[in-house]
């Protein structure tokens, strides 16, 4: 039996499930988006690692009941991820919209039944992740109080509805004790190039580790760091109130962003012509290439924005390449090209819709 | 390696003495390196994961809660140290003691300062369990051969049945 074809109707999704990308939020040349997430389960049942398939069932069906009541996500769409075929899960997961577990995409763990996201303006549940709500809100930028806004919102309202499980001393209960407590893990995706050029990057990360923040890849736990994008992240979850968490993440990420913006002008000041090579060789691959791997993408997409943001390559906006860096990943191409797609014909199509995008939307370079 | 002072828990801090210049290394267990004043970095995981498996792993010598089950979801103290998740909410108060200790070795405090949280109070009391719910506990406990809790929810699932509608 072939693969189903990619069939999720993208203009669906509230504002496409993307508008975190526009570019739009504070920092956004550094910082290009801002996740807050709460983990909450629902009392009286097993958590879904544990729970079997009918309860499963019934807490979603439950949680569905209870949305009517629930302001911020009406008119939100639902998507059960079991009914989707593989091609559109992992687009979901692309757009930072669903889990990788969620998502069902490690072949050990296929989707789950009961698995579904609810999505509105803005903010995201996740049904029967790991811990049976997962609510998120996504920002432009570098945002966390707005995303705390609207994540607490949420929670306020759906904690109305549904009994959340919670301890008078643990806080809330969540199947991996890494989460308990607050629940919160407040997270920031942002572009460090001139911290890795000059070397510094080593030491920032060793030096938030000691500030109490962890680091991961693009997509979070377990991914790569690629391209120079770095998530960044509360460790701890319990023991520090909510408002302590978001304070310790704005103090040390605006200090990162102080470190990366100095260590540029470093790059500038002594490096000045090999980095302006560098960057333009960067931009020729991207605007040239016929066939590009993922990783290559990532990487030269990572010079191009370090050139725009040291002004050397002007004409291109920042949101074109945010862009670039969800458009261009395997789920979106096979979506564009209305077919599944092997890899040498996913890194053929990448190339051919980098060129198309920077052809269209950097005229302006010279 | 085994602490020096007590000679049976896991030493997991190293202390490197230097007295009249003789170097000296002093191995202690948390507990006797808490005692001795030392302060110890374990509040601080570098690698959560790591950490949390490796917390769990010296639990094992709490063998006496082993064979308890959670008595909601029949998950054990093995099958959390096998996953790393535990199986329910209930577990948190099945293995309370423990968890305080994981708790606060990965976070540096075992206590929720944060938002306080009351249920919604229509939820206040316990719904009442139904057949569906007893029926899925069951086969779980049934699954994770935990008998002595399947005969107990048999005879709820039973009582149940045979109520007057």
């Amino acid at each position: 039996m072939s693969e189903p074809r990619p069939g999720l109707d993208l203009s669906l999704l509230p504002d496409g499930g993307v508008r975190w990308l526009d570019a739009s939020g504070p920092n956004s040349d550094v910082v290009i988006s801002t996740r807050i997430r709460l983990a909450r389960n629902v009392s009286g049942y097993a958590f879904t690692g544990r729970a079997r398939e009918g309860e499963r069932l019934r807490m979603l069906a439950q949680v569905r009941d209870a949305l009517s009541a629930v302001p911020s996500l009406s008119g939100s769409l639902l998507l059960r991820l079991e009914d989707l075929p593989l091609v559109d899960r992992q687009l979901l997961h692309e757009r930072h919209l669903v889990s990788k577990e969620l998502a069902g995409l490690d072949p050990q763990h296929p989707v789950r039944s009961g698995a579904a996201v609810f999505l509105g303006e803005g903010v995201g549940l996740l049904v029967n992740e790991e811990d049976h709500l997962r609510l998120q809100a996504l920002r432009s930028g570098f945002a966390v109080a707005q995303a705390f806004d609207g994540v607490t919102r949420l929670d306020r309202e759906l904690g109305g509805q549904v009994p959340y499980a919670f301890h008078r001393e643990f806080g809330y209960l969540t199947a991996c004790p890494t989460n308990a407590g607050t629940g919160l893990r407040a997270s920031v995706l942002i572009h460090l190039p001139g911290l890795v050029l000059t070397k510094e990057i080593g030491k920032v990360l060793a030096g938030l580790q000691q500030m109490g923040l962890t680091y991961r890849g693009l997509y979070g736990e377990g991914s790569e760091v690629v391209g120079n994008f770095f998530q960044l992240s509360n460790q701890t979850t319990l023991g520090r109130s909510e408002e302590e968490l978001q304070d310790l993440l704005v103090r040390v990420v605006r200090h990162v962003i102080e470190r990366e913006e100095e260590a540029r002008r470093v790059l500038v000041r002594d490096a000045g012509y090999i980095i302006e090579d560098k960057l333009w060789r960067a931009y020729g691959t991207l605007r040239y290439a016929r066939s590009l791997t993922f990783d290559e993408a990532m990487n030269y997409l990572s010079g191009v924005r370090l050139a725009v943001g040291l002004k050397l390559i002007t004409g291109l906006s920042v949101y074109t390449l945010n862009k670039l860096l969800i458009f261009a990943q395997s789920a979106h191409l096979a979506h564009l090209e209305g077919k599944v797609l092997t890899d040498s014909e996913t890194n053929l199509a990448r190339a051919r819709y980098v060129r198309q995008v920077l052809l269209s939307e950097g005229s302006g370079v010279e | 390696m085994l602490c020096d002072n007590c000679k049976e828990r896991d030493a997991v801090v190293h202390l490197t003495r230097i007295v009249d210049n003789a170097v000296t290394q002093l191995h202690l267990c948390e507990k006797c390196a808490a005692a001795k004043g030392v302060e110890t970095t374990l509040s601080v995981p570098q690698h959560p994961l790591g950490d949390i498996l490796q917390a769990v792993q010296q639990q094992a010598s709490a063998t006496s809660e082993d064979a308890a089950a959670c008595a909601f979801c029949g998950a054990t103290a093995r099958d959390f140290r096998a996953t790393g998740r535990l199986g329910c909410p209930h577990c948190y108060d099945a293995m309370e003691q423990s968890l305080r200790e994981l708790l606060r070795r990965l976070h540096g405090s075992s206590r929720h300062v944060g938002q306080r949280y009351d249920a919604p109070v229509a939820h206040m009391v316990d719904k009442p369990d139904t057949l569906h719910d007893l029926r899925d506990r069951l086969r779980r406990a049934i699954d994770g051969e935990q008998f002595e809790l399947a005969a107990e929810l048999r005879d709820r699932i039973k009582a149940l049945e045979t109520e007057p509608v």
